[in-house]
C-alpha cells in the first residue's frame, strides 16, 4: 500500500469513469475508485502545555471534565468516550451539561450525541446521521431511484432507527434525526413510508411529523432554538414567513438544514393561513420569485428590458410596481453594463431628476467635494448660485459637503451649468461621500494620507449604481475622526498600513464594520474596495445595505470570494467594466435640451377655449 | 365647461408625469402606456406630494413622497391607505391636449 502524503490533487482523470488522478506538482497515479474523505484536527495545545491529558482531543469525562478537577472542555478540541464530535450540535448539548456542573445543579450525564451532517458533495446534497453502515443486528429500507438520482437507507436496529444516510433528496434528514434522537418504536408503522418525504404529496404520511414533536425538542440545532420558541414566535410576532421566523428566533439561520422542519411549523401553526407563496422572499407582490430566481432567468433568457422580464417572468402587474421596476432596472443595468439603457421611467423621483425631494417639492442639490476638500472658487460658484436661485438653506451634509436646499424643479439643469461641479449623487444608490479627516498631512497622530486616498477613492467609484446607497470614509489613525467603523467600507489607516471595515452602518441599522482584513498598500485598499463593492452589487438584494447584506450572506463567505485571488480579480475586472460606462448626469442633461424639456419643464397653459 | 389647451400630445412622453398650473389649481397629466392620457389633481391627500413625478404602473401612479398608490383612472388611492384626488376629463384634438374644468 503507497501512502502519497503532502500531495494536492489538481483534478479527477477520465470521461465516463475515473482513469486517475492529476496532483498540483504534475505527478499522476492510476486510480479505479475515488474516495474523498474530509476531517478536522483539533487544536488541544493549550492542554497538552499544561499537561492536561490529551489523546485525540482533551480527554473528559462524562461531565466534560479534564483529568484536571477545574478544567473543562467542550466542543471540538474535546474528546469524550473516544470520539471526537467536529460539529457545532454536539457542543450545544455539551454547553448545557457544563453549565449546570458549573452551576452545581444536580444534572445529567452527557451520553455522547448522535450526528447528523448535511453537505453537498460535488453537487450532490448528501445527509448521514447515526450508525447507517449494516451488521448482523440490523436491518434497512433502501430506496434507489435512478430517474432522480436519489439513493436512501435507513437503519433499523429493535424496530427503532438508528441512523440513515441520504443521497440526492436529503428532505427527509431532520425527520429521520428526530425519529433517532426519540427512539421512535417503528413496528407499527408501514416501513415504505418512513422514507416517504412529504413533498412527494403524500404530507398525510402517518410518519413523526414535527406536530408530535416535545415543544422543547429542539428544532435548529446550530442555535438551540427549540419548538416552543418558535411557534410563541410565530403567534406573539404574527409571523407568516421562515424568513421572517429566521430574523425573529435565529432558528435556520446558519446552515439552514432545519428550515423544512420550521416550515412545517409555520404551516402547522397558522393552519389556513400559511401561504405556499410566500415560503421564500419575493421581490415584491408583483411576482412570486424571489430576487436569485429572478436573476437566474434574466441571464438563462437573455432578457434586457424590464418590461420583458416582467412579460416572460409572468408578473402579476403588466407594468410592475415602484418597488420592483427600479430593482429590475437595477439588476438589468448591473448584469449588462454596456449594453442596457437606463430606463428613467423606472427609476425613483431623486435618482431620475439627480436631485433629492423635498417635502414641500423643490429639491435640493449636492455638489461633489472629493474627499470632503473644497476650496475658495467652488465656495464663490456655490454662494452665488445660492443668491441667484434663493436657495432656502445652505447646510453641511455629515458627509463632508454643501447642501442647497429649496431648489425649483425647472432651475435644476442651471443651477448645475452654472455651479460646473460634478453630481455628487446625495440622491442615488451609489456611492454617496468619502468622509476623510486631515490626515498625515496635517495632523500630528496621521499615519497615513487619509484625505488623498479619500479623493481617489471617490474619484474612482463615484457615479458608481449599487443596490443601496454606499458610504465610505478613510481615517487616518484609529482615533478614526472619519467615523470608519460605521461606512459601508470604513479605511483606517495603522502604522504601515490599513485596516478595511465593511457593512459598518450609521443609520437605521446601527452596526459597527466587521474587519474585513489589514492591507499594506493603497493599491490593495483598492482592489478589495472593488471586489467587496462588485460582489455586493452582484449579490445583494435592491435596497439591502451591505450592513443587512454581510450579515445574511456571511462574512466568511464574503472573505472566502474575495481572499481567493482569481475571484477577487474577476470581481475587480467587472468592476472596472462597470465603471467605464459611467457618466456624470448633471453634465449629461446640461448638455442635452431634450432631457431638460422632458424631465424638468412645466407646462403652460394657452389660452382658454370655449366650448 | 371650460376647456384649456394644456400640451400638445408630444410633450408628454410614455409614463413620466407633467405639471400644469391653471390658476390656482395645479394638475398633474399623465400619458399612459396604452396611449390615454389622464389628469389628476398634482397633490398627494397624506402630505401634498407632486403625483407628477411619482413612478406610473398602468393606470396608476406612486407618490414621490411615500409611496401611497393612486389611481389616475378614478382619483382613489389603493389599499391600505385611504383618500382621493380630484380628476379631470382630457380631450385630444389635433395632436392638442385639453383639460376640462
Amino acid at each position: 500500500m503507497n501512502f502519497l502524503l503532502n500531495k494536492q490533487t489538481e483534478k479527477i482523470i477520465g470521461s465516463k469513469r475515473v482513469k486517475g488522478l492529476l496532483f498540483k506538482d504534475g505527478s499522476k497515479v492510476a486510480a479505479d475508485l475515488v474516495v474523498m474523505a474530509v476531517g478536522i484536527r483539533p487544536n488541544v495545545q493549550l492542554a497538552k502545555d499544561s499537561r492536561i491529558h490529551v489523546n485525540r482531543g482533551i480527554i473528559v469525562d462524562d461531565y466534560m471534565q479534564t483529568d484536571s478537577p477545574n478544567i473543562h472542555a467542550v466542543g471540538e478540541c474535546a474528546e469524550h468516550r473516544e470520539v471526537v464530535y467536529g460539529l457545532v450540535a454536539p457542543l450545544y448539548e455539551q454547553g448545557k451539561i457544563v453549565a449546570e456542573k458549573i452551576c452545581g445543579v444536580e444534572g445529567k450525564k452527557y451520553e455522547g450525541s448522535v450526528v447528523s451532517t448535511q453537505l453537498k458533495v460535488s453537487g450532490v446534497d448528501v445527509f448521514s446521521a447515526g450508525r447507517f453502515m449494516d451488521s448482523d443486528d440490523t436491518k434497512s429500507i433502501k430506496v434507489y431511484d435512478d430517474f432522480e438520482g436519489v439513493y436512501k437507507k435507513v437503519v433499523i436496529q429493535d424496530n427503532k432507527v438508528i441512523g440513515a444516510v441520504l443521497f440526492g433528496n436529503i428532505s427527509d434528514g431532520p425527520k429521520l434525526l428526530g425519529m433517532i434522537n426519540k427512539g421512535t418504536d417503528i413496528s407499527d408503522l408501514p416501513k415504505v413510508s418512513i422514507l416517504q418525504s412529504s413533498a412527494d404529496g403524500s404530507s398525510e404520511s402517518p410518519v413523526i411529523t414535527v406536530i408530535t414533536m416535545a415543544n422543547s425538542e429542539v428544532i435548529c440545532g446550530c442555535n438551540g432554538v427549540t419548538k416552543s420558541t418558535i411557534c410563541e414566535a410565530i403567534v406573539e410576532n404574527g409571523l407568516t414567513t421562515v424568513d421572517q421566523v429566521k430574523n425573529c428566533t435565529n432558528a435556520s439561520r446558519s446552515c439552514g438544514g432545519c428550515k423544512p422542519l420550521v416550515q412545517d411549523l409555520l404551516e402547522h401553526t397558522l393552519g389556513d393561513d400559511f401561504d405556499q407563496s410566500d415560503i421564500k422572499e419575493a421581490i415584491c407582490s408583483c411576482t412570486n420569485l424571489s430576487r436569485e430566481e429572478v436573476i437566474e432567468e434574466i441571464k438563462g433568457k437573455k432578457l434586457k428590458f424590464v418590461k420583458e422580464v416582467m412579460n416572460v417572468l409572468g408578473w402579476k402587474n403588466d407594468e410592475g410596481c415602484s418597488k420592483c421596476r427600479p430593482a429590475l432596472n437595477y439588476y438589468l443595468g448591473m448584469l449588462y453594463p454596456s449594453e442596457y439603457n437606463d430606463e428613467e421611467e423606472s427609476r425613483f423621483v431623486n435618482e431620475r431628476l439627480h436631485a433629492n425631494i423635498q417635502a414641500d417639492g423643490t429639491y435640493s442639490v449636492v455638489p461633489r467635494m472629493y474627499g470632503g476638500v473644497t476650496n475658495a472658487n467652488d465656495l464663490r460658484k456655490i454662494a452665488d448660485v445660492s443668491d441667484k436661485y434663493d436657495v432656502a438653506m445652505i447646510k453641511l451634509t455629515g458627509g463632508q459637503r454643501i447642501d442647497l436646499l429649496g431648489i425649483k424643479k425647472e432651475d435644476l439643469p442651471k443651477v448645475w451649468a452654472e455651479l460646473d461641479m460634478p453630481s455628487g449623487y446625495a440622491y442615488g444608490k451609489a456611492l454617496r461621500t468619502v468622509k476623510t479627516c486631515v490626515g498625515s498631512r496635517f495632523c500630528r497622530f496621521g499615519t497615513q494620507d487619509s484625505t488623498q486616498l479619500g479623493i481617489d477613492l471617490e474619484k474612482k467609484f463615484e457615479r458608481l449604481n449599487t443596490p443601496h446607497k454606499v458610504k465610505m470614509s478613510v481615517s487616518a489613525c484609529p482615533r478614526n475622526c472619519a467615523e470608519s467603523g460605521i461606512k459601508d467600507v470604513g479605511i483606517v489607516g495603522v502604522d504601515g498600513g490599513f485596516e478595511m471595515y465593511v457593512g459598518g452602518n450609521g443609520g437605521t441599522h446601527l452596526r459597527a464594520g466587521d474587519l474585513l482584513c489589514t492591507v499594506k498598500t493603497e493599491e490593495e485598499v483598492f482592489e478589495f474596495t472593488s471586489a467587496f463593492l462588485q460582489y455586493y452589487r452582484e449579490t445583494a438584494n435592491y435596497l439591502e445595505r451591505t450592513s443587512k447584506w454581510v450579515e445574511r450572506t456571511g462574512l466568511e463567505h464574503v472573505r472566502e470570494m474575495l481572499f481567493d485571488q482569481k475571484s477577487r480579480q474577476q470581481l475587480v475586472e467587472r468592476m472596472d467594466e462597470s465603471l467605464t460606462h459611467t457618466k456624470d448626469p448633471w453634465k449629461e442633461i446640461v448638455e442635452n435640451e431634450n432631457k431638460q424639456e422632458k424631465l424638468f419643464q412645466n407646462l403652460s397653459s394657452a389660452v382658454p377655449s370655449r366650448v | 365647461m371650460e376647456r384649456i389647451q394644456v400640451a400638445y400630445i408630444n410633450n408628454l412622453s410614455e409614463r413620466l408625469g407633467k405639471s400644469v398650473k391653471l390658476g390656482n389649481l395645479e394638475i398633474a397629466l399623465f400619458k399612459l402606456s396604452n396611449g390615454e392620457v389622464r389628469a389628476i389633481e398634482n397633490s398627494c391627500p397624506h402630505k401634498g406630494g407632486l403625483l407628477s413625478q411619482g413612478i406610473v404602473s398602468g393606470e396608476h401612479v406612486f407618490c414621490p413622497l411615500h409611496d401611497w398608490k393612486i389611481c389616475t383612472g378614478d382619483g382613489e388611492v389603493q389599499a391600505p391607505d385611504e383618500g382621493c384626488v380630484r380628476t379631470y376629463k382630457v380631450e385630444i384634438q389635433d395632436e392638442k391636449v385639453y383639460v376640462c374644468l
